[in-house]
């Protein structure tokens, strides 16, 4: 025998379950109860930056939408500051870098409003492209799934960037950038996330 | 500002994998390709924060923050109760806990919730609230009912409520499910065992806590919640290079 280690076990996790929505946005299970909802508003009105809308679906393993998804969003700002202690710099008045949606209960359709994101330290010097953080709970997901969006047209910050290098297999790479269009002179992100199958999205182990 | 360090590696074995046939849907919703493991940068130690002006103070009691004026939902009347810590035993403070039931027949006020049981008029149905400083968080509320689902031709949820803690990077995002001491639908139910070990199962089940009771008005459990530690920095492996 040996001495015990006496860390804790992390709590397992579960499924957040077909009605996610009304402990996380009851607005959307169709009841009215707190006076502020959280999540709604990322960036705030102060912050500086490329005004975005991402939107996008998240598909099964037999390529059907999945209608009763929430995902939540945690990014840097313009500068690439995240609004926390342990991130160097400051951020404006009312970023909160911290976003929550759920998709549209018909079509599965998700999208939300923010700023681009800057780059970020990453780690032994290097630098991390634009992206912003993603994580994805749903009925039939038994621990949440971490990804990263990436934007297509920062190729150069994309090439250099160590997470995306970390990927063996170049042609999954893409299932990490997002499309960018311009509808009607809103800049528009898509990032469709295949939960499995063929373009399967890359999921992190962070 | 001390050295950002990583969480702990989330041990993989003791929560449950994507793909669990038993549990139907998660199928054709699980990742066929492994997790890529990524090594923490300030991207996953850092996280939203959350103050008392996100919520009102009656946001954790369930048995007032959806009643009529004078009435209050039916069923038993329960303190959840408990302590946020990280796995080195140190407790989580200022940290969003948030918490979502069905009422004392096993419904849920949802749209999509067609179970017969019926809508209980004075019960919502959620409720979140802060850590304080010592990372103890608590709720009023009523015990959930069990309810039937659709996965089995007859498979009923034990008694849970559905719980989810932030802590103060994004890489502790968690969120699971808390049973009842005594329940024995816990040992039958397809989503429970969705996870691997018996010892993981007993760490969702809240005791009975007589101490916290309140006599003659509720009933109290106790669930403790564990979210992932970080190293020391004894011997730095520094994130942002020297
Ligand atoms: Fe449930």
């Amino acid at each position: 025998m040996v001495q015990k280690l006496d860390y804790l076990k992390e709590t397992p996790s579960q499924t957040a379950g077909p009605y996610v929505h009304i402990g996380l946005a009851p607005g959307a299970a169709g009841f009215d109860i707190y006076e502020r909802e959280l999540g709604w508003d990322i960036a705030g009105p102060n912050a500086t930056g490329e005004r975005i809308r991402v939107e996008g679906l998240v598909i099964d393993g037999t390529g059907s939408p999945v209608k009763d998804v929430l995902l939540e969003a945690w990014q840097a700002n313009a500068e690439g500051v995240y609004p926390h202690p342990e991130s160097a710099g400051e951020t404006e008045e009312g970023f909160r870098g911290w976003g929550r949606v759920i998709t549209n209960f018909e079509t599965g359709e998700w999208a939300f409003e923010t700023i681009k994101p800057g780059s970020t330290p990453g780690r032994n010097g290097t630098t991390q492209a634009p992206h912003i953080n993603l994580w994805i709970v749903a009925r039939g997901i038994n621990i949440g799934l971490n990804t990263r969006l990436y934007f297509e047209d920062e190729t150069e910050a994309n090439a250099a960037d160590p997470v995306i290098n970390t990927i063996e297999w170049e042609k999954r790479r893409a299932t990490l950038l997002a499309k960018r269009s311009d509808k009607d002179g809103q800049i528009v992100y898509r990032f469709d996330i295949r939960l499995q199958g063929e373009n399967e999205t890359v999921f992190f182990d962070i | 500002m001390s050295t950002p360090a990583e969480y702990y590696q989330r041990d993989r074995e003791w929560h449950p994998p994507a793909y669990t046939h038993d549990y139907k849907t998660s199928v054709a919703r699980s990742p066929q390709y492994s997790l890529i493991s990524l090594e923490n940068t300030v991207s996953e130690i850092t996280g939203p924060r959350f103050g008392h002006g996100d919520i009102d103070p009656i946001d954790n009691d369930l048995i007032l923050n959806y009643a009529q004026p004078g009435q209050s939902p039916i069923g038993e009347r329960i303190i959840l109760h408990g302590r946020v810590l990280d796995e080195n035993g140190r407790p989580v403070p200022n940290t969003l806990v948030e918490a979502w039931q069905a009422n004392a027949g096993g419904r849920y006020r949802h749209k999509k919730d067609t179970y017969l049981a019926p809508i209980d008029p004075n019960f919502g149905g959620c409720g979140r609230t802060l850590t304080d400083e010592n990372g103890y968080y608590f709720f009023r509320t009523v015990k959930p009912g069990a309810y039937p689902w659709r996965n089995w031709v007859n498979n009923w949820r034990p008694a849970h409520v559905h719980m989810s803690i932030f802590g103060s990077g994004f890489a502790q995002r968690l969120i699971t499910q808390c049973y009842f001491e005594g329940d024995p639908l816990i040992a039958k139910c397809p989503i429970v065992k969705t996870i691997p070990s018996q010892a993981a199962i007993d760490s969702l089940v809240a005791a009975l806590d007589l101490n916290a009771t309140i006599p003659l008005d509720t009933i109290a459990y106790k669930f403790d919640i564990v979210l992932r530690g970080r190293r020391s920095t004894l011997f730095e492996n520094r994130l942002e290079g020297n």
